[in-house]
Formats: structure tokens, sequence, C-alpha cells
């Protein structure tokens, strides 16, 4: 099935509401090899000014990687997830992302190309507070790869 | 976890093309069963070397993620905290291929990081640093460029 050029433009409202928890910042920062003591130690991250442990650079990937799901699970967007290749990844934080934040993800279909069989598609997730606070964008491009591609 | 330096990179010492430093990564399958679990990325590509091949890859590959977000380890450590990573961004050029190595103590694949400044901007305080990211000589990342700001 080819990919639907009609995606372009499309914007997937805020779905459910992610809590950050302190130990799925600890379990991401691992995974990441990640070991500065801002990641796991609460009086660490309160010593340079924080309120509760502070997420590594990539953590916005979580949420929003779970705004993308909701444009490859779009049965009229025509992705198939195993031909999906991650192309590039930019993240701007508007602040650090620390535990108790409650985020959400707006997200935002800013390209679709056709790329020989397949499609490269650019996503922007605008993630914010509960309360309409900017936290991080983040844009994301993927390839979604032709028959032989 | 590692001690922290309470050093904070001098702003005004810094200049472009200065080397940060640089770190091996070992990368085994169990990392990306990690990553997999923490990040919520599930795609099989990354552990299931038979579904891999079936779609066309040389066999399991580390989530490019997972590459992009220990490859700035580097420069959250050299910055002192993480909060001063403001901007982060890079293109996936080729795939990380790990080999399955469970059981033994050899990674599957290692990864090269060095970070250098790019570019420093004195009104905002920020400095760009560049990392070369390489696997087995190739590089893997491209316009890989932390943005740290040191007030």
């Amino acid at each position: 099935m080819a990919i639907n050029p009609d995606l372009q433009g499309r914007v997937y409202p805020p779905a459910e509401v992610y809590d950050v928890a302190r130990e799925k910042i600890r379990e991401f920062a691992r995974a990441v090899k990640a070991e500065h003591s801002a990641h796991f130690d609460v009086d660490a991250a309160a010593a340079l000014g924080y309120t509760d442990l502070v997420a590594p650079p990539s953590f916005a990937i979580i949420v929003a990687q779970r705004a993308d799901a909701q444009l490859i699970a779009d049965p009229e967007s025509g992705i198939d997830f195993s031909r999906v290749v991650h192309a590039e990844q930019r993240f701007t934080h508007h602040r650090p992302i620390v535990a108790g934040d409650r985020l959400t993800a707006e997200l935002h279909v800013d390209q679709v190309r056709a790329m020989g069989g397949g499609a490269m598609i650019t996503t922007r997730a605008e993630i914010s507070s509960e309360s309409g606070e900017k936290v991080a964008t983040t844009t994301s491009s993927i390839l979604v790869r032709g028959e032989g591609q | 976890m590692a001690a922290q330096s309470a050093a904070v990179p001098v702003f005004d010492a810094l200049e472009t093309g200065l080397e940060i430093g640089r770190r091996e990564i070992a990368v085994t399958r169990s990392d990306l069963v990690k990553y997999a679990g923490a990040s919520g990325d599930f795609n099989p590509i990354h552990w299931n070397n038979d579904f891999a091949v079936a779609v066309e890859l040389p066999g399991v590959i580390a989530h490019g993620m997972f590459t992009m977000g220990a490859a700035v380890q580097l420069v959250v450590d050299w910055a002192g905290d993480p909060g001063r990573v403001v901007d982060y961004q890079t293109r996936f050029t080729k795939p990380v291929p790990v080999a399955d190595t469970t059981g033994t103590d050899e990674p599957g694949a290692v990864l090269e990081v060095v970070g250098t400044i790019g570019a420093i901007d004195a009104e905002a305080r920020t400095a760009r640093v560049d990392l070369a990211v390489t696997n087995a000589g190739q590089r893997v990342l491209m316009k890989a460029q932390a943005v740290v700001r040191l007030a």
C-alpha cells in the first residue's frame, strides 16, 4: 500500500497525558548508558536547582513516538511499521523535563515526500505541560522503505 | 554511577575545533532489548534477526535513538548538567548492526564518539558540540550537533 500524500498538514491533537516518573527517568538513563547523577539521585538534581530528577536529552522521544504511533496506526496512512527506518531526529528543549511533569503532545505531519517506492515523512511533536507551558519540540523524519529499498 | 566533575566548562575559554572528549560505547543485543523496553520502541528489527533479514536489513540493528541517546552522554558529562543541552539533532546515515554475542563478554558492536566544539554563539552563551560517531570506522550519524547553554 502506498503512503497517503494527503497526510501532509494533518494534525493529531494531544491524546493521553504522559506522567514522567522517577523510575522511568532512571530506566531510560540506564538504557542510553547515562551516568550523570541528576538522572538518578534527587539530591544531586536539587543541587543543580531542579525540583526532581532530570530526564536525559533524548527522553522526549518516548512522548514523541507515542504521538507518532497515532499516525502509524491510522489506517489511512498506509505506513508499514516494519519498513520504517529513522532518518533524522531533533530535540529542542524549551526547558528540561523533570520527574513529576505531566506532558501532552500535539503531532503535526509537516512533510510527506515520495522516495523511490517509499516515502519520507517528517513529523513534529509540540510537547507541553498540562497547563500549556511549552516544554519541547521534537522533529522526526522516517523513511518508509518501498520493496527492494 | 560515575562521580560527577563539579567543573562547568568556562565559556570564554572555548574555541572552535577544541575537542571536549571521546569515548567508546560497547553495545550488545541485551542493550537493545533494554532500550526497547525503556523507550517503548518494540520494532522487531531491533531484536529479531529473522525478522530483520526478512525486511532486507543486514540483521538486527541498533535503534537510531539508542545511538543518538548514548552518544550525547559525552556532552552531558562535559556540560555538568543534562539540562544544559538545549538542542540536539542528527541524521541517521548507516545502520549499526549488532552481532549476537549472548553468553560471552564480547560486545556486538562498538561505537566511537568524539566531540568537538563546532560553533560558539557569544550572545546566546551557547556552544555547539559536533559529535563524530563511528562504528567499525564508518560514520553512523551525520550532522550530530548538541547545543549547550553555558550561562
